[in-house]
């Protein structure tokens, strides 16, 4: 019985392996003509189709970067919504070839999950929502509250650890479904709520009163969300990685859709380097010389996707925060494109 | 003795009406409502509540709601926002499906319900008709799919909503009922194998809740199959879908079986019929016609259950409704959209048992 298990236990290693080693999935994306995407699709501003049954959002155009760098064509994704529990099976088993669904990157999902993360394209972080009407000023205040939590997620775990560790107590008003989380808290149901703050901001956008209810300042957890590939395709996973940095280094240059093709003729190296008029960074990628062009171009840079799916001229109504430019006090940060 | 007698009267007397309380609407309402004080007691607690609910209930529903405006329009309102539905009916009914091909899976769904509608009545059911549903489903399965005769083509993965929901449900119960009887029939044979296979199906699929069997499907059996090979979603889904009421209805047939007389398995044995002609000709006919209310209690459930693939994020009619909720313009009001789609689950199930019923006065008339 145990050598049976020793055999079968090797059989699997061995197939996994061999999936791995063959994988190249530039080759596959590049022979069957479009990238298969893993997104959300429930969430506003980052995966969801619109009313006309269209992707759009933060994660969605970052998808479509990694098409535009690859085909020179940003239409040339297929979507496939993925659940929280599907998404890294359906990774790991080819359905999709990258994720760009809003995952939290974390060491555990990195290494023994079998995936790689790429380039952080939101930095997004915990935090806590309570009605103006109680004077509230910080998390720390909230000993004893209510708190309207969804199960099952980090999110719920987070709060806890939070509360225990400024020795507080909470009362946790747990609801599944988020639409109907956010009803209970607008109704008076519980005195704050936890979520991610992008979600919190877009939530208070819509609710019936916005100016009622302000965030609080602390941020009781790091959400790094970034696009993620299989483990081991080292090749695939620079692509991606530089599509999502591209978008950076484009904003930062002040390359964008509308100034790329002027931006062509400047005699700034950088720039030349960048937009593949001096070659070097495509042949290294294996791709074309014009994939950052073809990004910012059909895509845009990554201010521009921020404010046309999240910013403050959205209902998400987010301030850049930590998604700003290091140059201007945010996290975004791209290394040099030569 | 022609004379009458004094005291009795010629002229016959005018019928006395009954008292005005116990004829009519007023009798009515005094022998059925009235009747006791327990009963009265609860025909004034039902007018109160009925009078608290139903006003308010008319007032949110047609008098304060919206129609067709926007989000902030609806947040104003008091009542009820069905444009809700009315601005994203659409994507609710047809998820994915390119928006200037929609017209596609709309014909297809007209096709299917035409020919479900004729099918109703037993007197088309002749040899045309089989025709018609094979012409049907090639004309549907071309509608949605395209790519020849100048239609783009479009893949599966794109296909969502009501045309999705009614694809698992009517492929699912017309696929599950033939594998059902077989599983039932194998279940009852006397071949040892075929038995023990029969039976250890039957209970491990019975044994298990859908919902484990769809994220099997969708999880853990695309591990096994080699690298750069996926099998469609929707493919994956409709044959667990299959699987599990196929064993639902294999033990509701076999319960038919079981209830037939050891007469009839003779008479057919005596009349030299082989298995085949047995089952075909004298057991199948009567045991199917006892179990359909059971039957079709299976495939009710089997219908609604089609709107469990939203765990799998297949875009069914309950998804896309899902996920046009979490548009920020539409957020909060999910009650009228629920409740629509309530009503498209109610009309379908509604229609289902309806035709059973028809269906077992049709052909009870042996009895």
């Amino acid at each position: 019985m145990k050598r049976f298990a020793q055999c079968v236990s090797i059989i699997l290693v061995m197939v996994m392996l061999c999936g791995w080693a063959a994988a190249d999935t530039l080759e596959e994306v590049r022979k069957k003509g479009f990238i298969q995407a893993g997104v959300n699709g429930d969430i506003f501003g980052f995966g969801k189709p619109d009313e006309k049954g269209v992707w759009q959002g933060l994660d969605v155009d970052t998808a479509r970067a990694i098409a535009a760098a690859v085909f020179g064509n940003a239409d040339k994704v297929k979507y496939t919504p993925v659940t929280a529990k599907t998404r890294f099976t359906a990774l790991q088993s080819g359905e999709v070839d990258v994720l760009t669904r809003n995952c939290t990157q974390t060491l555990t999902r990195d290494t023994a999950m079998g995936l790689d993360f790429c380039q952080v394209n939101f930095y997004d972080g915990q935090g806590f929502m309570v009605p103006k009407k109680l004077g509230i000023k910080s998390a720390k205040e909230l000993n004893g509250a209510t708190v309207c939590v969804l199960p099952g997620t980090t999110t719920e775990l987070n709060a806890a650890d939070y509360f225990r560790s400024n020795n507080m107590k909470m009362k946790p008003v747990v609801i599944e479904n988020t639409a109907e989380l956010y009803k209970a808290y607008f109704a008076g149901r519980c005195d704050c709520i936890t979520s991610d703050t992008s979600q919190l901001a877009g939530n208070r956008a819509v609710a019936p009163n916005p100016a009622d209810h302000i965030l609080l300042p602390e941020i009781i957890s790091k959400e790094p969300l970034a696009p993620a590939v299989r483990h081991g395709d080292n090749k695939w996973k620079d692509i991606v990685h530089y599509a999502v940095l591209a978008m950076i280094e484009a904003e930062e240059l002040g390359v964008t859709s509308k100034n790329v093709d002027d931006m062509l003729k400047t005699s700034d190296p950088k720039i030349q380097r960048f937009l593949g008029v001096t070659p070097g960074n495509g042949e290294a990628l294996g791709l074309d010389e014009k994939f950052a062009y073809n990004i910012v171009k059909q895509v845009g840079n990554y201010g521009e996707i921020f404010e046309r799916n999240v910013g403050v001229n959205t209902p998400l109504k987010l301030e850049r925060g930590l998604n700003a430019l290091w140059t201007k006090g945010g996290l975004m940060y791209s290394p040099p494109f030569n | 003795m022609n004379q009458p007698h004094p005291h009795v009267s010629t002229q016959p007397v005018s019928a006395v009406r009954p008292p005005v309380t116990s004829v009519g609407p007023i009798g009515w309402i005094k022998q059925n409502l009235f009747s006791n004080w327990f009963n009265s007691l609860l025909t004034i607690l039902t007018l109160y509540l009925l009078w608290k609910i139903v006003p308010p209930f008319l007032r949110w529903a047609f008098v304060d709601s919206r129609w067709y405006s926007d989000g902030a329009a609806c947040r104003e309102a008091d009542g009820a926002c069905w444009s809700v539905v009315g601005r994203n009916i659409r994507f609710m009914i047809f998820g994915f499906f390119p928006h200037d091909q929609q017209w596609r899976p709309l014909l297809a769904m007209l096709i299917l319900v035409g020919l479900l509608f004729y099918s109703r009545n037993r007197k088309h059911w002749k040899k045309s008709l089989a025709y018609a549903w094979f012409a049907g489903l090639v004309i549907m399965g071309l509608m949605m799919q395209g790519g020849i005769f100048g239609l783009t083509e479009v893949e599966s993965t794109q296909w969502g909503g009501l045309p999705l929901t009614l694809l698992l449900a009517v492929f699912g119960l017309t696929a599950a009922h033939p594998l059902g009887v077989l599983l039932a029939l194998g279940r009852q044979s006397r071949m040892p194998a075929i038995k023990a296979l029969s039976i250890a199906y039957i209970e491990l699929i019975r044994g298990v809740p859908l919902i484990s069997l769809l994220f099997m499907s969708s999880i853990v059996f695309p591990l096994f199959l080699p690298e750069g090979v996926t099998i469609n979603k929707i493919v994956r889904a409709q044959v667990a879908m299959i699987l599990f009421t196929a064993a639902y209805i294999a033990e509701v047939v076999r319960g038919g079986l079981q209830g037939m007389p050891k007469g009839q398995y003779e008479a057919a044995e005596s009349l030299g019929l082989n298995y085949i002609q047995t089952m075909r000709l004298v057991i199948l006919p009567q045991a199917l016609k006892i179990v359909i209310p059971p039957t079709v209690s299976i495939l009710i459930s089997a219908f609604k259950d089609t709107s469990l693939v939203v765990i799998i994020a297949l875009y069914d009619l309950l998804k896309t409704t899902q996920s046009m909720l979490t548009d920020p313009q539409w957020m909060g009001f999910s009650t009228e959209a629920y409740i629509f789609i309530a009503l498209i689950y109610l009309i379908c199930c509604f229609f289902m048992s309806n035709y059973s019923r028809r269906l077992e006065r049709e052909l009870n008339v042996s009895r």
